[in-house]
């Protein structure tokens, strides 16, 4: 239908645009005659676009639906409904040696380096594996070099491919694992917590890594992440979930230095900043109670439970997520406004 | 020697004589099949009445291990305590009986530890897991023990206690099972509470909660506080001085205002290079080189020279003692007073 991509790769353009994406988990009851009584509303309505050669940080606490965002995208789920198109190719109706190519081109690092390498694999066979499945992705008898090359580039050592997952460190683990990811040159990888397990010395090598890949070879990622400071470090624009939705989505600028909804804002504040003179003047907003269950979300705004600002409108009428008079940002609130004192 | 010069806190005047709690030059080793690997090299630091002190490190530094020898709690073997002392109100625990230890334990020092679900019996209601301690410990009758458990998680503001008090751990959520870890660590009214990455597992805003309310009860009940974290981030909220662990040793202990203005140790220096911060838009990342040492074979001289970009022949060859700044401070590095004034720069 459409031309090959790699004839018209403009940087800025939109490579990935997901669109009212909705996934729900049935929770069935009986043991002979299983019916549903209800549904985990993981992910309830999310739309964005990636942009090539860009980060999209995706925030959020546990439970909000941000890997359940990931798994959908590399079709590991099914969505309920909603769709996705990848260079202009619907995510969700393809099949066959189409899915084959669309899967080439999107590919991901894990959380965990300590699971999602078999033990049993030497590095080679690893990093090797995607050749495999697409052969023409490499050319015979070059399959080897390929994954030299690929270990050099994430600065492992290329002697090392006949060793075994457990005799590298956490961190050259998960350089195992981006060294994977990139093997059939993909256009996006979507990076689940991809520092999250990493001792802070090791993390921002691997997060220089990234930036240095993304520059090389005009990666986009999708950065799904709970630290809001690492996001902030390596997203050009960020997506704020909330119980299965985006209830914020902007620039790194605007999130950071001009949110406008309450969730995004307490977020914010409550992060520790490794700044002992900072402590006194920082203005926190303390949200008291826990999220509530997806299974069984509020109605009207799913923010309302823990929100200070909550009216009677929120109880009713779900706020959509549209650019608003406090800044013109999409964000998914009533009453959306700058906070008075900027806190960070 | 190490540093025995307290820093005056806002919050603690320091008794005259011993402290509240010591531990002195520590040496503890795990046997295991493949060698030994020496866990804690002369750790020695100490806690005061009242006081926050946090002891910072990555994955494998020693600082649960450190914290696991003064509970007692160490599995041994394959642990192996070689030398030192825990002086606790001038008594070594280490030579003291089990029985004795069983004393103190709960009573005078209590624990809490990052995976609270984990920690907590999946079997048995909370209320019960809480009283279990008072039944035991104080012999209280049954309903006694579940009267004070209400009041102990009306302490750790556990919304509706009386009615939550006979509900499992997978009932509540990750912030309410810590809160439940913390009830239990109080029972007891302990004069210390070690809180061992109390926040890890949590997500940003329960743990500012979480961290709340141990400042708080830490306040309210005049407890000392020992944070062990990897966090430079929550340390810089709550704690008075600050203890960086690596390789099993102590590198820099100063209070927590002089260490993030100017760390006296190239590690502590590269640490806080290394986080990306909230609060700053464009940051260049630097990265500490390399990896964390492997505890069978520390490298000669000062464990962090192969990391170091400070490193000279001296490193190699010596173990740097704990150099004294002039402000309190100590630094185990032959270098500190010029890695102190470069970072202050």
């Amino acid at each position: 239908m459409t031309a090959p991509a790699s004839s018209t790769k403009v940087r800025g353009e939109t490579i990935l645009s997901v669109d009212n994406l909705v996934k729900h988990f049935p929770i069935s009851q009986g043991v002979l005659f299983k019916r549903q009584i209800g549904a985990v509303k993981a992910v309830d309505g999310v739309s964005f676009e990636l942009r090539r050669g860009e980060t999209l940080g995706v925030v959020g606490e546990s439970g909000c639906g941000k890997s359940t965002l990931a798994r959908l995208l590399m079709r590991l789920e099914t969505p309920t409904s909603g769709g996705a198109t990848l260079e202009g190719k619907d995510l969700f109706k393809s099949s066959g040696g189409e899915l084959r190519r669309l899967r080439r081109n999107m590919q991901m690092v894990m959380q965990d380096p300590y699971t999602s390498l078999n033990p049993r694999m030497t590095v080679g066979d690893i990093i090797g594996e995607p050749f495999e499945i697409h052969p023409d992705a490499a050319p015979k008898g070059s399959k080897r070099k390929r994954v030299q090359e690929l270990l050099d580039v994430v600065g492992l050592n290329p002697e090392h491919i006949n060793r075994y997952p457990h005799q590298f460190s956490g961190g050259q683990r998960q350089r195992i694992g981006i060294a994977r990811a990139l093997a059939l040159r993909p256009e996006v990888i979507v990076c689940d917590e991809p520092v999250s397990a990493l001792d802070v010395s090791i993390q921002a090598q691997v997060i220089n890594l990234l930036e240095q890949l993304q520059d090389e070879f005009g990666l986009s990622y999708i950065f799904i992440a709970h630290d809001l400071s690492v996001v902030r470090h390596i997203a050009d624009r960020v997506a704020v979930m909330y119980l299965g939705r985006i209830v914020e989505i902007g620039t790194e600028d605007e999130i950071y230095e001009r949110a406008t909804h309450p969730y995004t804002q307490a977020l914010l504040s409550a992060v520790p900043v490794p700044d002992p003179e900072a402590r006194t003047d920082r203005n926190i907003i303390r949200l008291t109670g826990d999220v509530p269950s997806p299974a069984d979300p509020p109605s009207g705004c799913r923010f309302r439970t823990r929100c200070w600002k909550a009216q009677e409108i929120c109880a009713v009428e779900d706020p959509q997520t549209v650019p608003r008079a406090a800044d013109p940002h999409p964000s998914a609130c009533h009453f959306a406004e700058l906070r008075p004192t900027a806190a960070a | 020697m190490t540093d025995s010069i307290v820093q005056p806190t806002p919050a603690s005047a320091t008794p005259e004589g011993g402290h509240l709690l010591e531990v002195r030059d520590l040496h503890v080793e795990f046997r295991t099949g493949e060698g030994v690997a020496k866990v804690i090299n002369g750790v020695s630091y100490h806690l005061d009445a009242g006081e926050t002190l946090a002891v910072l490190g990555e994955s494998g530094s020693g600082k649960s291990v450190t914290a696991q020898a003064i509970m007692g709690i160490l599995d041994t073997p394959p642990a192996h305590i070689r030398s030192g002392q825990i002086l606790y109100q001038g008594r070594d625990l280490l030579t003291q009986s089990e029985e004795q230890r069983r004393q103190v334990r709960g009573k005078e020092i209590a624990i809490i530890f990052q995976d609270a679900l984990s920690a907590l019996n999946p079997v048995f209601p909370v209320g019960w897991q809480i009283g279990e301690t008072l039944r035991q410990r104080e012999g209280m009758s049954r309903g006694d023990a579940r009267r004070r458990a209400i009041e102990l998680m009306d302490l750790v503001k556990i919304p509706a206690a009386a009615r939550r008090i006979g509900d499992y751990p997978h009932q509540f959520s990750g912030g309410m099972r810590q809160r439940v870890m913390i009830a239990m660590a109080l029972a007891l009214n302990p004069k210390v509470l070690i809180a061992d990455e109390p926040t890890t597992a949590l997500d940003v805003t329960v743990q500012a909660q979480i961290m709340d309310l141990l400042a708080d009860l830490r306040r309210d009940l005049g407890m000392a506080m020992i944070l062990i974290t990897h966090d430079l981030g929550v340390v810089a909220g709550v704690a008075d001085r600050i203890a960086v662990m690596y390789a099993g040793r102590i590198v820099e202990h100063a209070d927590v205002r002089s260490l993030y203005r100017a760390p006296a140790h190239p590690y502590t220096k590269g640490l806080l290079e290394s986080i990306p911060r909230l609060d700053v838009r464009g940051q260049e990342l630097s990265t500490i080189k390399g990896l964390p040492p492997n505890l069978m074979r520390i490298p000669s001289g000062c464990p962090f020279h192969p990391r170091c970009p400070y490193v000279q022949q001296v490193c190699v060859d010596a173990v740097p003692h704990d150099l004294v700044l002039g402000d309190g401070r100590t630094s185990a590095c032959h270098f500190a007073q010029e890695v102190r004034d470069d970072s202050a720069r």
